[in-house]
């Protein structure tokens, strides 16, 4: 543990480093992960294209996608747009069929419901279908922040810097501690954030009952 | 998008096939390890969900501890596996095999437990016992999600097995590293198609097999109406 | 309220979270040098060029110059061409390699010859500063048991060798000079080729004593040849090219800031590279305090 003693304010600027990185491809991941979603629970001509669409992407391994991303948009390299952008790919299609099945979940009755008292489509989706939505939703967030978090470190294999810089540097300098620390230190950044994210869905579903409920939704990776 | 047509052309010239380094060899290598990765997983993952789909106990601890496992960067547990098992296959394939764990238990217990209750009571009331009740009720009712968790893993293994060449000469990781440091990227794009058509391929075939296992969870569905 | 608006609202929502990560995320990492008068100092991915780096930062800095630090952004081929676009500013670079990154077809193999010849490859807008006395350059390394096994001295005696060789380095060896193909063209000898890819860290000397590699490709500098009891064969034909560290710098490196690096050159000799080498693997010390107490043993600070 000498080698924590000596980089300790290293370790702590390279997680700040990964959360930077990690954090807007989560938050971009929902976002459009969710309109996806929404077209194909609303468009059944085009739910099968999306979700198709959504597993190639996921096919495609992490590391050319770093070189393709920034050769596609122009920017440097070591851009940490470069990362985030392929981050969020594999958030949003990891996400897209746990989010269609989320706007599927919501009962056809009170959408009816609240149509029938006047809701227009905008009021319709952000106060009836999304809200509703949530708790089948909040279990997909969950699996993406954790994946992502534990992606990030892929971006070291480029020189984009984060937590798994130390993975790289600590196999050439032959340091297990440096390694296992990365790894350490990366898991407890992946389930601090998950269990924010369950925090923030009982904060948005105040009406679900606080204990779990009977039936859980599948886990994202199995809904296609 | 020139790059990209070089790495076609890449991928149709049949010179790049040949030889111990061709693109044939490195396929197989790939595909082994995947299989073998998703196989060994099998072997402590889909018993251990059977058994909380079934007894509906410990499923929280079990996805606490699936969570955890997903949370590990791959990249860094391959690093920590090198170092102790030295160079070679052993270390990408254990790695591998911890990447693929969380979804085949996640596929086991949601397929067990999306037996229609009613099924397994109804056979529970013939005098079925309970191991008798997984094997002819619950698997084959939830052999759909159960494939499904099959097809998740395979994929994630698939793409994933690249950074096997991080520190063994195995399968197609082996293009990408090598172009990515030397720039070659064609290299490095030819070598990311040929891993993403092979993931296609095998996603495709896994689809048709779940498809064949939700018509079989069907028929027994039907079945164990009749039966009751 | 249209589903077009609602979609617009949303690619709106996402373009402001990749903007947010581009401001956020950029701030530690951005490619700097624009205003011309920070510097911005580059290392490889490796820790030993990164202590070297650090020394250039700490030295500059203690003169009062402004640093912003691109450390470890990869091999050569990646951060060459950021050097050329004048990116980055001054960069730890060894005289033999990166002659051959310009002039694969070099005939220089000796300290001078190659110092010359990589003035001449320079391109415009960079140039080499002082080379320093400190080398470490590519070897081929065997082990002590396997060495005596076969009375092997130089490169060239692995001609005895009757069992089949492979050679273990990072894959971009397999392309270059110093590769399978140089060992073959230089010296007759047939290796095959295995990648590992922690640039003759311990995976590779691991490979070497399980024997899954016989030879590897071990920087002189690298304290592992020591401390694993290892050989580094000679190179009569002069496969390897000397290779001194040497500072590549911009325009934007004042002839105030040149002197700064000479000073620091200067003072750097081969068993002070692998003795900073040595504190980063055993003392486990982060670059910035090996760099930080070479500089105050040198007066430099």
């Amino acid at each position: 543990m000498t080698w924590l003693q000596n980089n300790a304010a290293w370790v702590v600027e390279l997680a700040w480093r990964h959360l930077l990185l990690a954090l807007p491809a989560i938050a971009a991941s929902v976002v459009l992960a969710v309109a996806l979603g929404r077209v194909a629970h609303r468009r059944p001509r085009l739910r099968q294209p999306v979700l198709a669409l959504a597993s190639v992407v996921y096919a495609v391994p992490a590391l050319p996608l770093l070189i393709v991303v920034p050769l596609v948009l122009s920017i440097p390299l070591r851009s940490p747009l470069t990362l985030v952008v392929a981050l969020t790919l594999y958030g949003t299609a990891l996400l897209v069929g746990t989010a269609t099945d989320a706007f599927d979940s919501v009962d056809g009755q009170v959408r009816d419901a609240a149509t029938a008292t006047g809701h227009g489509r905008s009021a319709l989706f952000w106060r009836v279908d999304l809200p509703l939505s949530v708790p089948v939703l909040i279990s997909g967030v969950r699996v993406i922040t954790v994946s992502t978090v534990s992606l990030v470190t892929i971006g070291a294999l480029v020189g984009i810097s984060s937590l798994g810089t130390l993975l790289t540097d600590g196999f050439q300098r032959g340091i297990t501690s440096e390694v296992a620390i990365g790894v350490g230190v990366t898991m407890a950044l992946a389930l601090a954030l998950d269990a924010l994210v369950v925090v923030l869905g009982r904060v948005l579903t105040p009406w679900q009952p606080r204990r779990r409920s009977v039936r859980a939704p599948a886990p994202p990776e199995l809904v296609r | 998008m020139s790059t990209f047509l070089d790495a076609l052309a890449w991928i149709l010239d049949p010179s790049s096939w040949g030889g111990s380094q061709g693109i044939a060899v490195r396929v197989a290598q790939h595909l082994a390890i995947t299989v073998a990765a998703v196989l060994l997983a099998a072997v402590p993952a889909v018993p251990l969900g059977v058994l909380i789909g079934h007894t509906r106990r410990g499923r929280g601890v079990v996805v606490a501890l699936a969570g955890a496992v997903r949370a590990v960067p791959t990249l860094g547990l391959l690093t920590l596996l090198a170092l102790l098992l030295g160079v070679g296959v052993w270390a990408p394939l254990l790695a591998l095999v911890a990447l693929a764990v969380p979804s085949l238990l996640a596929g086991a217990y949601a397929g067990v437990e999306s037996a229609d209750p009613e099924a397994v009571d109804a056979a529970r009331a013939m005098g079925m016992s309970e191991r008798q009740i997984v094997r002819h009720v619950e698997l084959p009712l939830g052999a759909g999600v159960l494939v499904g968790g099959f097809r998740a893993a395979t994929l994630q293994v698939v793409a994933t097995a690249t950074l096997a060449a991080y520190t063994s000469d195995t399968g197609l990781g082996r293009y990408l590293f090598s172009g990515l440091k030397s720039r070659d990227y064609t290299l490095m794009l030819g070598g990311a198609i040929l891993v993403a058509l092979l993931a296609l391929v095998l996603d495709r075939l896994l689809a048709v097999a779940q498809g064949r296992a939700t018509g079989l969870a069907r028929r027994t569905a039907a079945d164990s109406r009749l039966g009751a | 309220m249209s589903r077009s608006r609602l979609t617009a609202g949303l690619v709106a929502g996402t373009a402001a979270a990749l903007v947010l990560s581009a401001c956020g995320g950029s701030d530690p990492l951005s490619s700097g040098g624009g205003d011309g008068d920070t510097i911005v100092v580059g290392s490889q991915d490796y820790y030993s060029n990164e202590i070297v780096a650090e020394i250039y930062a700490q030295a500059l800095e203690a003169e009062g110059h402004d640093v912003d630090r691109q450390l470890r952004i990869g091999q050569r081929e990646a951060y060459v061409p950021e050097l050329e676009s004048g990116d980055i500013d001054l960069f730890p670079e060894y005289t033999g390699p990166l002659l051959q990154y310009w002039e694969p077809k070099t005939k220089a193999r000796l300290t001078d010859e190659v110092y010359t010849a990589l003035e001449d490859a320079t391109p415009d807008g960079l140039r080499v500063l002082d080379q320093a006395d400190a080398t470490d350059q590519d070897s081929y390394v065997v082990t002590r048991q396997f060495a005596e096994k076969w009375d092997l001295r130089t490169i060239a005696d692995l001609a005895k060798v009757t069992e089949p060789l492979t050679l273990g380095a990072n894959s971009e060896a397999e392309n270059r000079p110093n590769g399978p193909k140089g060992l073959q063209d230089a010296y007759g000898v047939k290796a095959d080729f295995a990648p590992i890819e922690d640039g003759g860290g311990p995976l590779t000397v691991k490979a070497l004593k399980d024997d899954d590699v016989q030879l590897a490709i071990i920087y002189t500098a690298d304290p592992s040849i020591k401390k694993n009891d290892l050989v580094s064969l000679e190179d009569p034909e002069g496969l390897f090219l000397a290779s001194h560290v040497v500072p590549v710098a911009s325009d934007d490196v004042d002839d105030d800031a040149a002197a700064v690096i000479d000073e620091v050159s200067a003072a750097m000799t081969t068993d002070a590279l692998v003795d900073l080498n040595q504190r980063s693997v055993d003392e486990k010390l982060p670059a910035e305090k090996i760099a930080a107490d070479w500089l105050a043993a040198q007066g430099l600070d």
